[in-house]
């Protein structure tokens, strides 16, 4: 069963390749940043784009509440 | 090679039926094992899949996008910025984008509002848009396909909306129906849903409204000298990173976001350190260390004498030992195909719905997507040697121990 569902694996990825460029093409023609993976917060919508304050928007030392800043980490490499 | 192979079957048959005879134990280990295995494929899977799919459709990203930060946070930028950026020397284009968020109190939903790059008032010029990484090219240009965000090939209007399907369900909403905003200045804007973005791309549609710019500086109340960023394209894709410290050199308030760091943000996502993720991952390296506990702690008093009646039969100590690492082996081969077959269907047919509510967490709106199936072979031997192997080793130490004593002690219950 198991090398069914690898074999599942490798037709549906095959499959939905036209899927996948569908996605990329509408990324590049409205020239999206991000996953719409998490929308309770803006900077969680658009992970790439947030600055490092608005995780503390509220007070300097108010702790970050939102559940999906527990999956993301900061992107610190970039800043200059 | 024949006679082993039997004797190899007997022994194997021999521990279905001891496992059998302690039924209720072994089906609660089983189940048990099941679940943790069937938790962290899941996992591996799923984080696996989204990183591949993101890396993949992110790559058609913008190069470097240049915000303007006031007091460390984000600001409109102002339209002369756009010149000076234009200026530089290897910048090929610069584009306007104007966007935003639209809180929906009806639905306690945040949307994201866009206005079309090619309408948000752009500098263009001759430069040519170019991809990173080795599937680039796969990524049809916008010229090679039909307009995403136009309808019956004329471009949005003012007073239209194209929606993406998640706004749609949302708010039980489609094409002809109309959504009122209420604007900066208090004034009403109904606008009519010219159509919905593609279902198969909600994972990057979801939440988007398109708007025509006019419709979109009357709602926010944003002046024509003022856009929300811009995004710049490099005319040779090596100086990426040259173009972005050049535009800090030259505003010194612009923060430029070049794309290799977009594909960098979603690379990290879901990172074992990661808060929930640490906990998930303790939360199983605990049950396993209980699991080897229990087994590598001894033998219960009935397997002891087992052991002991199978020697006195004339048993030899290496079989055993055999006979007790293929009951290890059943156990948790067993557990491993399980786990991971119940994962894939998890993640790959239902869509994540044990991970659903953690990844929701406090907002309305979730996108409604089918990931990939990105699995190989590397997944697999990581999740076996993380499970099966530890199991199996952790039952062969004492039953050596107890397949070493003399028959007559095993089946009086005492000796070690």
């Amino acid at each position: 069963m198991l090398s069914f569902l690898l074999l599942h694996a490798s037709i549906s990825r095959n499959a939905q390749t036209q899927n996948l460029q569908l996605k990329a093409s509408l990324v590049h023609e409205l020239g999206l940043t991000d996953l719409c993976l998490f929308t309770e917060a803006r900077y969680t919508r658009h992970l790439s784009q947030a600055d490092l304050y608005t995780a503390f928007q509220d007070h300097p030392l108010s702790l970050e509440h939102f559940p999906s800043g527990s999956f993301t980490e900061p992107n610190l490499s970039g800043i200059r | 090679m024949q006679s082993w192979l039997e004797k190899q079957r007997y022994i194997v048959d021999f521990t279905m039926s001891s496992l059998l005879r302690r039924k209720v134990k072994n089906i609660g280990l089983l189940v048990l094992y099941t679940l943790i295995v069937f938790i962290l494929a899941s996992i591996i899977f799923f984080t696996y899949a989204i990183k591949r799919e993101a890396a993949f459709i992110l790559q058609g990203s913008p190069e470097i996008i240049v915000q303007n930060l006031i007091a460390g946070r984000h600001d409109l930028l102002p339209v002369s910025f756009l010149d000076q950026i234009k200026s530089i020397r290897g910048v090929a284009n610069v584009e306007s984008r104007l966007w935003g968020y639209f809180y929906d109190s009806l639905v306690g939903a945040n949307y994201t509002l866009l206005t079309p790059p090619s309408q948000a008032g752009s500098l263009k010029s001759d430069g040519k848009k170019t991809f990173v990484g080795s599937g680039g090219s796969d990524i049809p240009t916008p010229t090679e396909e039909k307009n995403l965000y136009e309808y019956e090939g004329a471009p949005l209007e003012p007073g239209t909306l194209i929606i993406g399907n998640g706004v749609a369900r949302m708010r039980s909403i489609g094409k002809g129906d109309y959504m009122p905003f209420m604007a900066a200045d208090g004034e009403i804007m109904n606008l009519k849903i010219v159509n919905t973005l593609a279902s198969e791309s909600e994972l990057v549609s979801s939440d988007l409204i398109l708007m025509h710019e006019s419709d979109f500086r009357k709602l926010f109340g944003i002046s024509s000298t003022y856009v929300t960023d811009a995004i710049v394209t490099v005319s040779n894709p090596s100086e990426i990173e040259t173009v972005a410290n050049k535009i800090k050199k030259h505003i010194h308030t612009a923060r430029p976001i070049i794309r290799d760091e977009i594909l960098r943000t979603y690379s990290s996502i879901f990172n074992w350190r990661g808060g929930m993720m640490i906990v998930v991952f303790s939360a199983a390296v605990l049950a396993f260390v209980i699991f080897a506990w229990d087994k590598a702690s001894g033998l219960s008093a009935e397997e002891r004498q087992e052991i002991g009646i199978l020697k006195a039969v004339g048993w030899e100590t290496s079989d055993v030992i055999r006979m007790k690492f293929w009951e290890g082996a059943v156990v948790s081969l067993t557990s491993f195909f399980s786990g991971v077959i119940l994962a894939y269907i998890h993640v790959f047919f239902t869509g994540s719905i044990v991970f659903e509510p953690a990844l929701k967490g406090w907002s309305n709106l979730y996108p409604n997507f089918k990931l990939t199936p990105f699995v190989n072979a590397e997944q697999l031997t990581t999740l076996f040697f993380l499970t099966v192997i530890p199991y199996t080793v952790a039952t062969i130490v004492p039953i050596w121990r107890a397949a070493t004593i003399d028959p007559d002690t095993a089946m009086r219950h005492t000796g070690n």
